[in-house]
């Protein structure tokens, strides 16, 4: 049976399980959005900038697991696109973002919104294709959600001329996909497990470094299995957050720039590293040649360039992390270390994380409350920047998948989309934006379709009237001359909240949020809640430049 | 030390963009890259010359094989191979000149491919040390103009780095 190009794409999309995709439209997508007007299964939700359409998609891909789509015209709307697309590569998010081309005819003459996306892409996407040919379109999409899914996840971009959207073809959906260059190891070497296997038990203070992989791979329950019966304790990067339950004894919190001084002491001292699923950033080891410098180190990804690429590893291992810590928990026996949990007790009761509770209401406090609140059982989205960390270091995370957070990028501005496409992905679950005055003001347009999709996403703002992350590094950095940090007007973010349509809140001292917080996270609908902190708190502990992980600043 | 690289790619437009661009932005030197298509018409063969220590390498040939469309990377200079490079080069030449450059022609084994009134032109196979000779032998002529095809390269004997079983990519982009 004939259809178009187009309809093709959104039959393409129904049969990968698209439920859900994120986008506006414009001229040169025009035949997609036709399309989209037959389908009964795919629900589109409108954004107010392309940019809050493939940040929505990747949060609804971080919350759910599946390949977020989102969808822009040709030219500024493909632009538009670009920073959200080389976040979701950095933090290996799978996306399939679908773009609008002017006809073949007229690419390369400069035409009316015309831009080369699949130039501009190459390097912040897993793979990318220019449809040239209407009948290559469903084995081209079939291959776009292979990619974005499999392996170490990625974005993929397809870019649709008009033309070739408004082509007729015989609508023939792939059964399978080959792609004779593309085939990720899942399954470790045995044996190479049974080695680490048989290495474990002779080292005597073994620290586990899991980051992002273990939420990609889901494999948060092997994790735990792993470190009880090894009695190792776990420290998180900033990605592999909520991989491990926050209040568990063995756990070590966030390692790196902001760590806890006692999981950085702790990979200072160990003599076995095990990286799950992690890359050795240099936000985590700082000065590299003081990390971990007594360690033997395992490396464990799915991706082999990660291995050997900013750290020399011992015993890598090529593979799915899940199926691997699978294999090698089979081949464990229960190991007690006392000695050295004694000493992971120890460094936990020297360097507690710590803040002033002096003058004012401490973001600090606000983050603590709300992870008593409401005991790790919320999605929480953040943006980029001070409150990110407070995040990091303050809240429990207890369930997998339940960060949503620009990690590789630092994308301000990722928070709202992000946490609307969790909304959507997770429907009934409490969905938490925790942002700051700066970040919010990149993306706040999308509070429009918050509330044109009814989400109750609840919104804290850590507001210190500042760019606080940049005013803490000028501090540092640049003798304190600071500038280009101080806002000198401040949106009246009540007014706002009543402009949307949204309950609001301030808060300014702790009885506050010890009062009015519950009832703003309790309520049926979205609620926007203003914390006015201090401008000048810092984000401690911190590892200043050019330093090891072993030797933080407090103040 | 330099490495080179056989490097089998999905013969589709953009590829050779995608490969250099890796380069570029990973800070990986090329000393030379050819590409052409091999004995699979929709396979193309790149030989890259990449100097750099093992570490190096190894970052550059798995970066490579991230990229979907790159089949296989081997590097041959791991093993015996035979390389060639070609050079076509026009020098000047006054009449008194020309028997001169022709014997120097003969020693190296290149042919005449071209000759004009004030000019000769020469080409030239062998491996890159040939070919740096022959073209440091003509300089004192003056060399007005000289392309070099950069190195293509295979492996001795019945080794080899092709594809083989390797299939055929379904449903792609042209």
């Amino acid at each position: 049976m004939d259809i178009t190009a187009a309809e093709a794409l959104i039959r393409c999309l129904e049969k990968e399980n698209v439920e859900v995709i994120f986008g506006y439209p414009g001229g040169a997508n025009l035949p997609v959005y036709d399309a989209l007007c037959y389908s009964s299964r795919i629900k589109h939700v409108l954004v107010r900038h392309e940019q809050g359409a493939v940040h929505a998609a990747d949060g609804y891909a971080r919350v759910t697991g599946k390949v977020g789509v989102c969808v822009a015209t040709s030219g500024p709307g493909a632009t538009n696109l670009v920073t959200g697309i080389a976040n979701a590569y950095m933090d290996s998010i799978p996306l399939v973002a679908i773009t609008g081309q002017v006809p073949t005819t007229q690419i390369g003459t400069d035409a009316f919104q015309e831009v080369d996306i699949t130039g501009i892409t190459l390097p912040i996407t897993k793979h990318n294709y220019l449809v040239k040919d209407p009948n290559k379109l469903p084995g081209i999409v079939k291959n776009a959600f292979h990619i974005a899914s499999t392996g170490r996840p990625g974005p993929v971009l397809i870019d649709l001329p008009k033309d070739v959207a408004q082509s007729r073809i015989e609508f023939k959906y792939p059964a399978s996909v080959r792609l004779r260059g593309y085939k990720p190891t899942y399954r470790g070497h045995p044996t190479r497990i049974t080695e680490i296997a048989g290495l474990i038990k002779h080292f005597k203070r073994p620290v586990i470094y899991a980051g992002g992989g273990i939420n990609s791979s889901h494999a948060a329950d092997e994790l735990l299995q792993l470190a009880e019966k090894i009695s190792a304790p776990v420290t998180n990067t900033f990605m592999g957050l909520a991989s491990f339950p926050g209040d568990h004894p063995l756990f070590l919190g966030m390692l790196g720039l902001h760590g806890t001084r006692y999981a950085n002491l702790a990979v200072t001292e160990c003599d076995l590293l095990l990286a799950l699923g992690a890359r050795f950033d240099d936000r985590v080891t700082m000065h590299i040649k003081s990390f971990a410098p007594e360690a033997t180190v395992i490396h464990i990804d799915i991706d082999p360039a990660e291995i050997g690429k900013n750290v020399l590893t011992h015993y890598p291992l090529v593979g799915d992390v899940k199926l691997i810590l699978k294999a090698l928990i089979q081949q464990l026996d229960q190991i007690d270390r006392s000695s050295w949990l004694a000493r992971i007790r120890e460094l936990k009761e020297l360097y507690p994380l710590s803040y002033n509770r002096g003058e004012g209401l401490k973001p600090q406090f606000v983050i603590d409350q709300l992870s008593q609140f409401t005991k790790g059982d919320a999605i929480i989205a953040t943006d980029v920047g001070q409150h990110q960390m407070w995040v990091a270091q303050y809240y429990r995370f207890t369930h997998p998948r339940t960060l949503v957070s620009s990690g590789g990028l630092g994308t301000m501005g990722f928070g709202l989309p992000a946490a609307i496409g969790a909304c959507i992905g997770r429907p009934g679950q409490q969905v938490i934006l925790v942002t700051g005055d700066g970040s919010i003001q990149m993306t706040i347009q999308e509070l429009a379709t918050m509330r044109e999709q009814e989400l109750p996403l609840k919104i804290l703002i850590l507001n210190n009237q500042s760019l606080g992350m940049v005013r803490q590094l000028q501090q540092f950095y640049c003798e304190g001359r600071h500038i280009a940090v101080d806002f000198k007007f401040h949106p009246d973010f009540m007014l706002l909240a009543r402009a949307y349509g949204i309950s609001g809140y301030t808060l300014q001292t702790e009885e506050d949020v010890i009062n009015l917080l519950p009832q703003a996270l309790s309520e049926p609908g979205p609620a926007l809640i203003n914390c006015l902190v201090p401008r000048d708190e810092n984000v401690m502990p911190m590892v200043l430049a050019g330093k090891g992980i072993d030797e933080p600043i407090d103040h | 030390m330099k490495h080179t690289l056989a490097v089998l790619v999905e013969n589709r437009p953009g590829v050779l963009v995608r490969v250099a661009g890796l380069f570029s932005r990973r800070g990986f030197n090329i000393e030379s890259l050819t590409v052409g298509r091999t004995e699979n018409h929709d396979v193309s063969r790149m030989t890259i010359q990449v100097e750099g220590d093992d570490r190096l390498i190894e970052q550059v040939t798995k970066q490579l094989h991230k990229l979907i469309d790159v089949i296989k990377i081997s590097d041959i200079s791991k093993e015996e191979y035979v390389d060639r490079d070609l050079v076509m080069l026009k020098v000047n030449t006054d009449p008194g000149q020309r028997v001169e450059i022709l014997q120097m022609a003969g020693v190296f084994r290149a042919r005449v491919v071209d000759l004009g009134r004030k000019t000769i032109t020469l080409e030239c196979t062998g491996n890159e040390g040939k070919i740096n000779a022959f073209e440091e032998s003509m300089r004192p002529y003056g060399i007005r103009e000289l392309v070099r095809t950069g190195k293509i390269a295979m492996l001795r004997g019945s080794r080899f780095a092709g594809v083989s079983g390797a299939g055929k990519s379904d449903a792609d982009e042209e």
